[in-house]
């Protein structure tokens, strides 16, 4: 589980988070959502711990970080994994060699443990044909795959995923939302998702944290979200047509009723 | 101002640098990783430079001695002097800049803008150690590439001076011993360190801070040739003066 205290961050006298106070709970997919400039990439970052925050805390199951030593901080590091927004896979290793590339850093695994890990969650993301490729040689929906295979091979407690189905078809989209969902069940993860697509919210938001302006504006489930009349939110959530309609299809269903 | 802090900022690049170093293991692979791509890689070009530069060292030379009282093995000795003092150290190091610098520049600022660096960061690893901690080691290696640039050097002007018809063999050899100074091999070998120090951190400096995209990355890889000569040039002024005019 992870608490936010109010988090504040800002660069050079401007405040991008104003105070945000929240929980991503343990084995379940929590979405941060908001418009381009909200402050969401910040969020994640000083989430990662990339961001030292301005003022308030961050608890990993009750541990600050700003209060480890050196030694301890990077120990919760290794605890995180992370699907960056390009996927971010080295592109001078195979396939393999990056999903093992963690195990290689921080265990003590033999050569043959370590294939045999990478094997497992290969298999686990649905990567076939794949181990020996570079990144460059396969798709971009594969490419999302070895990043969650390389995000959890080193089993982590913390699942970061900035825009993970971002330059996907839809369909790619939905199955890589539904592969992190599963995850993090799965492996009783918490999983925190940077995202602005509505599809994602609709598929895995089991938590969603809306962010404006560098505040919390609106918190709850994908069920709560299309029910709720907190206006910003509205106007995100059906600044597309297409959520649109379903709304006003919606609408005339209950005026039917 | 801005360069003032660009220079601070180097040297805190170079601190980091040497902090909370990765496993032993990981770094042994990338250490010899760089040693290829820096050191074996750059081979051809400058054993192809050196000998044909060293030539024509040796051809100007006998070109411009239109005095019969000067002997031919000057052309030997001006080879020597010029290569070992100036071309390979510091001729050597300037196109290396280019070809070295870019590519540390290039495949540092990529990583940069793909949030492979990021990634190294998230995972709790030292990305300033794991990525330019081999490329100064590797460089330590540069030596050996200047040793080689010196002899074929030395040979392209033999080879264009013995048999373009300049000079006899006896008389170029006998040039490359007149008035050998030790001391001169250490002055090219301290700048060739130096040289080679500079070689691995101003192009890594210029990829680890750049921002941007692709176009970025071009432009730093230039940013990165100019200061790197620019620094290759004043510190063998200063360290010329500081080793040979005493």
């Amino acid at each position: 589980m992870i608490e936010v205290k109010d988090l504040k961050k800002g660069f050079d006298g401007e405040m991008i988070l104003k105070g945000i106070n929240t929980t991503f709970e343990k084995g379940k997919t929590n979405l941060i959502i908001g418009q381009s400039g909200s402050g969401k990439t910040v969020f994640l970052k000083c989430l990662l711990g990339l961001f030292r925050p301005t003022e308030g805390t961050i608890l990993y199951d009750g541990q600050a970080y700003s209060s480890l030593s050196p030694e301890d901080q990077r120990e919760l590091r290794e605890q995180m994994g992370m699907v960056f927004q390009g996927s971010a896979l080295f592109d001078s290793m195979t396939v393999e060699e990056n999903i093992s590339f963690p195990l290689r850093m921080f265990t003590k695994m033999r050569r043959s443990e370590r294939r045999d890990r990478a094997n497992e969650v290969i298999k686990r993301v649905n990567l076939t044909d794949a181990n020996h490729k570079l990144p460059s040689e396969i798709s971009g929906g594969m490419q999302k795959r070895v990043a969650i295979a390389r995000a959890i091979v080193n089993k982590p407690k913390y699942l970061f995923c900035d825009e993970p189905n971002s330059g996907l078809d839809p369909k790619t989209a939905t199955l890589i939302d539904n592969l992190i969902q599963e995850i993090t069940r799965e492996y009783e993860i918490t999983t925190v998702i940077n995202t602005h697509d509505m599809n994602s919210v609709m598929e895995i938001g089991e938590k969603i944290v809306f962010l404006q302006k560098g505040k919390l504006a609106w918190e709850g489930t994908k069920d709560e979200i299309f029910k709720t009349d907190h206006e910003d939110v509205t106007d995100f959530v059906y600044s597309s047509n297409l959520f649109k309609e379903v709304r006003s299809a919606l609408n005339k269903k209950e005026q039917a009723k | 101002m801005n360069y003032v802090g660009n220079v601070g900022q180097y040297f805190m690049m170079l601190k980091g640098t040497f902090v909370k170093p990765t496993k032993t293991s990981v770094l042994r692979q990338l250490i010899f990783k760089e040693i290829d791509d820096l050191i074996i890689n750059s081979l051809g070009i400058v054993a192809f430079i050196s000998f044909f530069v060293g030539g024509v060292v040796a051809i100007q030379t006998a070109l411009n001695m239109d005095n019969p009282l000067i002997p031919d093995s000057l052309i030997g000795f001006a080879a020597r002097q010029s290569i070992i003092l100036e071309f390979a150290p510091t001729f050597i190091s300037i196109i290396m800049a280019g070809k070295v610098g870019s590519f540390i520049t290039s495949s540092i600022g990529t990583m940069r803008v793909t949030e492979q660096i990021d990634a190294l960061e998230v995972m709790g690893i030292n990305s300033l150690n794991y990525l330019v901690f081999p490329k100064i080691i590797a460089m330590l290696f540069y030596p050996f590439v200047i040793v080689i640039a010196m002899f074929l050097g030395i040979l392209g002007g033999y080879v264009a001076g013995v048999y373009g018809g300049f000079t006899s063999g006896q008389a170029f050899i006998a040039g490359l011993q007149d008035d050998f100074i030790p001391f001169q091999l250490a002055y090219a070998f301290i700048k060739t360190f130096v040289f080679a120090m500079l070689l691995a951190t101003i192009p890594a400096y210029q990829g680890y801070y750049m921002r941007g995209g692709a176009l970025e990355v071009g432009k730093a890889s230039t940013t990165s040739f100019v200061w790197t000569s620019v620094a290759i040039i004043l510190c063998n002024y200063v360290l010329t003066q500081l080793l040979l005019s005493s």
